[in-house]
């Protein structure tokens, strides 16, 4: 009764494969753009948008990023963090050495930068596959961990060993470093997702997003029906690695400002992102973005919120109920719908497009 | 030519020159390797027996160790906190399998995996607010873990091997020779290793698949706390353990996630390896490379064979 | 529909606008410090965690609070992670913090180019940017009372005293055993600056973070290059399992020095066979002092504390209440100096400049002999202090030298650069505008 699609003809081609091509679907993303780009900006303070919508913006992009290669190629990398590590760092070295360039430009840049270094680490993906792949992409994770620590000039020989984010503006409006209204990055940020996701869905939808589909759910079948598998899966490894690489940089220099790269590009990251993807829905985009929330603000809006909602629990007891919480609800969503979040927000929209009647 | 020289000469000069140096490492790469391979051996029986790919065994050590130790103490005597350990493991594999398990049967893998990394967390924050978070002392000589160091003069210079470690080599050797019996010639080991070649098959000849998830969770509970007392010993009992446990994964993958000898040898060549290319080589780099050295040598072995020196065969067909 | 979803969008951005807390009742100081008494490092995040709050527990139950104001003390839990860090800061922000104290250099790089803007001067006892001891280029960060250069020079100053004179070290080899994080790589350019200049060999010794329970190789690797003394810059498990290594590898405990952060706890196990090993710094340890002996009856004996009692004094417990007895001392400070009862951010950070607790000062809070004067100016941010010897006598920690000074005309000129540099790679970095107050 909400969702009904009686009444909407598609009367081309072009009109029947769009992306939503409901009009309610794109009355609902016009309203979550509205929220994001104009109410959260003047509504939220700096606390929520700091801590729960800029690390959610960048973890979704990143998960996003490791959906085309594990969610929609069918391959499993443990390394988005160092990928995304390698993105950061890129953008630092571009920025020094061209400090003229506008910094959003090198953001952008240093995405093929990983994508290099994502092909180089996808070749075993040809001989390797499942968990042993996965397994494989670890060596990347280390390996790039300990390069960012190991090469100074990484980080510029500072003696804080660390990235130093510089200011950098738009227009004459400073957008990296200290100086920089956090509505400001918040805006750069989001807008980079949108149009980074808008650019993966066009993906994902059109003929590489099928090859990539009809290896995951055979290699062999794929290979024989002509799609080379060399190409397709250096091809996924080469988008997911930019979109990583571009989480990263966006990560250090919008979000974070500033920070110690072997804490934040640590293997745990990308068992996070991983896991993301997976509670949000494997091969989807919708589920990259849910399951983002899931992982990285849920636990946040748990610490902050519970507190402010009166519920007294401080420091370590909070911590510990959290853990014992987000593990909690990881195994009740998967047993509830295995298929992740974005299978409970179909079924869901199913069952309002027949609501009252039940079918 | 001088990088050429301090790859290719200068560390077989050293091995030359100092053989106990080598004698050592080699002893230092095989204890590491043990443990190692006493944590890949946990992830092997789980994933053989459910096909779950364990993420929860690292912390599975960590939870083990930190109950033997925060039962001892709140007072509890040594051989007590022992077997309730044991049973606190027992009473994890019942909950995992009703909880986790059995809802979950037949889903795909990855979903599995994600599954075990719900209990993760779980576990994490469980053991921390029943124990507290602090780094634990193992009750080494409680549990009548030898102390003191042997030092045997050969090749011109010192070796020492540390008791403990002799004894974890033996503690590990016995553990899985026991296991070995224990799946050769057991009812349940049997059961076992056809559940592990066909659920379907097992089921209809009237095996208990709950049953056996059970059996297996807590052998590799047990797994777990040996390991658990034997890092804890060498080291602290603290959660900074739970990430040697990633070190099983390129153990994994070099023996194969489904064999035991596998586990065993991969674990043995990646302790040794690693020990030694850090010990040898790793000054070229700056030292640190044991991190991400292990991976590479599994990676090496496995573009020769993908599915790990002991795995079947991979067949694909369409 | 559609109205229904932008309804239920309002009202969360409503929901989710409202619910930083507002800032802290008037009639009280707030602080929120950062903790983690959870995770792989937390074996060292709770005596420290402790102290502090114990001290502040302290403060409120024997004086109600400062000058007369109650300080409403927060632990924030980070679990020593970045991440978690900027969300604790982002708290301490929206409810009114006087003080950040990020206890990781994470944390604290993340935190240092925010504090001028939002007002809040930071607090990084010994860690940190060492170049943040420059009041000049960091008005409001604070890194007392020493920096790891200077840790590393009185490292330095020590074995050269030992061995006779900093001549006496040429041709010998000295081990550095450090984290591999910025954190542990600090030490570095002072040692090296030094080692070029009275020709010692310096090597080192790496440990990554994933492998600081898996140290053997690292000892293998000491056992063949047999330096004559080691300098460890360890931290969280690091410390106890690099001390039992070193035992096991039959390293002679009395050349094997730590900078200051390991506690009992991290040698207890290994007993007597870490006698003789030395960790420099800057305070005593023990519960002789009144200060001690009054927490343990005012705060931990009526409960206000989780404490164990046996634990109070012990080495970091006794940072925990360094660090506690210079904020308060800085909020003392900035009462006076402003002549407020309730004082902000921007109070505290010139109490802080104008800190100088002397060693009378030191007597008439309890804990006479625990440490050096202290005195901070706008110039100087970090103090200097000199630092001593606590040796390991197979039970506790017995002081074993004299305070010893960091030789500061090496360290100086790489704190300028460091600052100097600092600020030109942060392209846009303010020069200070912050007044100089006079001490009081």
């Amino acid at each position: 009764m909400f969702y009904r699609d009686a009444g909407q003809y598609k009367s081309s081609y072009a009109a029947d494969r769009a992306v939503f091509p409901l009009r309610e679907d794109r009355i609902g993303l016009a309203v979550i753009l509205l929220v994001a780009f104009v109410a959260i900006p003047l509504f939220a303070g700096d606390f929520v948008i700091k801590t729960v919508m800029m690390p959610f913006l960048v973890f979704s992009l990143a998960a996003i990023g490791l959906n085309i290669l594990t969610g929609y190629t069918g391959l499993i990398s443990l390394g988005t963090a160092g990928f995304m590590g390698v993105g950061a760092y890129a953008c630092y070295k571009l920025t020094t050495y061209f400090p003229g360039v506008n910094i959003i430009v090198w953001i952008l840049a240093s995405g093929f930068f990983s994508a290099a270094v994502g092909v180089l680490f996808g070749l075993p993906s040809l001989r390797i596959k499942g968990f042993y792949l996965a397994v494989a992409t670890l060596a990347a994770q280390f390996f790039l961990q300990w390069c960012f620590i190991r090469i100074p000039w990484l980080y510029n020989y500072n003696t804080s060993g660390a990235i130093e984010v510089p200011t950098r503006t738009l227009f004459g409006v400073p957008i990296t470093g200290a100086t920089a209204a956090i509505e400001v990055r918040y805006l750069i940020l989001l807008s980079a997702v949108v149009l980074m996701t808008w650019l993966a869905s066009n993906l994902v939808h059109g003929r590489f997003g099928r090859m990539w589909m009809a290896v995951r759910d055979m290699d062999i079948a794929a290979e024989l029906m002509g799609i080379r598998l060399l190409h397709t899966k250096l091809l996924a490894f080469a988008v997911s690695s930019f979109y990583a690489g571009v989480a990263g940089a966006l990560l250090v220099f919008i979000w974070l400002g500033g920070a110690e790269a072997g804490d934040v590009f640590a293997i745990r990251q990308s068992f996070l992102i991983l896991f993301m993807i997976i509670i949000g829905g494997l091969g989807s985009l919708v589920g990259s973005f849910m399951g983002a929330a899931f992982i990285s603000a849920l636990p946040t809006i748990l610490k902050f919120g519970l507190p402010a909602m009166g519920i007294p629990i401080a420091g370590a007891t909070a911590e510990h109920l959290n853990f014992m919480v987000i593990g909690a609800l990881i195994i009740f969503f998967l047993i509830v719908e295995p298929h992740g979040l974005a299978r409970l927000w179909q079924i869901a929209k199913q069952k309002l497009r027949i609501w009252p009647f039940p079918y | 030519m001088d990088v050429l020289y301090k790859i290719f000469i200068e560390p077989f000069a050293l091995m030359g020159s100092a053989p106990d140096l080598l004698v050592q490492t080699v002893w230092e790469g095989l204890v590491a390797g043990v443990l190692y391979a006493l944590i890949a051996l946990g992830f092997v029986l789980i994933f053989k027996a459910s096909g779950v790919f364990n993420f929860a065994q690292g912390i599975m050590v960590v939870f083990a160790a930190l109950t033997l130790v925060g039962l001892h103490e709140k007072g509890v005597p040594a051989w007590l906190a022992v077997i309730l350990a044991l049973v606190v493991m027992f009473g994890l594999a019942l909950t995992i399998e009703r909880v986790v398990l059995r809802p979950l049967v037949n889903q795909p893998d990855i979903i599995l995996f994600m599954a075990t990394f719900g209990i993760t967390y779980f576990l994490i924050g469980f053991g921390e607010s029943v124990f507290g978070g602090n780094p634990k002392v193992m009750i080494a000589d409680e549990l009548y873990l030898p102390r003191g160091v042997t030092d045997v003069e050969m090749l011109g210079g010192r070796v020492s091997f540390q008791h403990l470690d002799v004894a974890a080599a033996i503690i590990a050797s016995v553990m899985i020779a026991a296991l070995a019996v224990f799946f050769q010639y057991t009812r349940i080991g049997r059961a076992l290793r056809a559940v592990a070649d066909s659920h379907k098959a097992a089921l209809s000849v009237g095996i208990s698949l709950n049953q056996i998830w059970v059996i297996v969770w807590f052998t590799a509970g047990v797994v777990a706390l040996v390991t658990g007392i034997m890092w804890g010993a060498r080291s602290d009992v603290s959660f900074a353990l739970e990430v040697i446990a990633l070190k099983a994964l390129p153990v994994l993958i070099l023996g194969g996630f489904t064999s035991i000898p596998g586990a065993i040898v991969g674990g043995l060549i990646i302790g040794v390896g690693e020990k030694i290319g850090e010990f040898y080589w790793g000054g070229l780099l700056g030292g640190g490379i044991e991190t991400w050295l292990a991976y590479f040598i599994a990676l090496a072995f496995l573009l020769f064979r993908p599915q790990g020196l002991f795995g079947e065969k991979i067949i694909e067909r369409i | 529909m559609t109205l229904k979803k932008t309804a239920l969008g309002l009202a969360l951005a409503g929901a989710i606008g409202g619910f930083a807390a507002p800032a802290a009742a008037q009639d009280q100081i707030y602080i929120n410090h950062n903790s983690y008494r959870t995770g792989p490092f937390s074996g060292s995040g709770i005596p420290i965690g402790d102290g502090v709050k114990d001290y502040f527990a302290l403060l409120n139950a024997r004086d109600g609070g400062i000058g007369g104001v109650k300080i409403a003390y927060e632990e924030c839990e980070t679990g020593y992670d970045t991440r978690k860090s900027v969300e604790c800061y982002e708290q301490a922000k929206s409810k009114g913090t006087v003080i950040y104290a990020p206890w990781s250099t994470g944390a604290a790089l993340a935190a240092i180019p925010r504090a001028h803007i939002d007002k809040i001067p930071i607090l990084s006892m010994a860690y940190g940017l060492s170049a943040s001891a420059s009041g000049q280029t960091f008005p409001w960060v604070f890194n007392p009372p020493v920096t790891y250069w200077d840790g590393a020079s009185v490292f330095l100053r020590y074995i050269a005293g030992r061995e006779g004179g900093f001549d006496k070290l040429k041709g010998k080899t000295i081990g550095l055993v450090h984290l591999d994080a910025p954190f542990g790589k600090e030490p570095i350019p002072v040692l090296e600056a030094f080692a070029k200049e009275h020709g010692f060999n310096l090597k080192l010794y790496p440990i990554a973070a994933s492998e600081m329970q898996n140290q053997s190789s690292t000892w293998l690797g000491i056992r063949r290059d047999r330096p004559d003394w080691i300098y460890m810059m360890g931290w969280g498990a690091m410390n106890p399992t690099g001390i039992r290594e070193a035992a096991r590898s039959g390293f002679p405990m009395d050349k094997f020095v730590s900078v200051w952060w390991p506690g009992e706890d991290d040698v207890r196990p290994v007993g007597a066979q870490a006698k003789g090993f030395k960790v420099l710094t800057w305070h005593q340890v023990g519960q002789t002092f009144p200060a001690m002996q009054e927490i343990q009856k005012l705060v931990i004996d009526k409960g206000l504390s989780q404490t164990p009692r046996d634990k109070v004094g012990e080495h970091i417990y006794g940072k925990g209440i360094y660090e506690a007895v210079m904020i308060s001392e800085a909020i003392r400070n900035a009462q006076k100096v402003t002549g407020k009862k309730v004082v902000n951010g921007e109070d505290v950070r010139r109490g802080l400049e104008t800190l100088d607790i002397t060693a009378e000062r030191w007597k008439e809070l309890g804990l006479e002999g625990f440490t050096s004067p202290l005195k901070l100016s706008c110039a100087d941010h970090n103090g200097a202090n000199p630092l001593f010897i606590l040796e390991w006598d197979g039970t506790k920690f017995v002081k074993t030298s004299d305070p010893m000074p960091p030789v500061r005309d090496k360290v100086q000129p790489l704190i300028d650069e460091a600052a100097k540099s600092y600020a030109t790679s942060n392209a846009g970095w303010p020069s200070r505008t912050e007044t100089c107050d006079k001490a009081s």
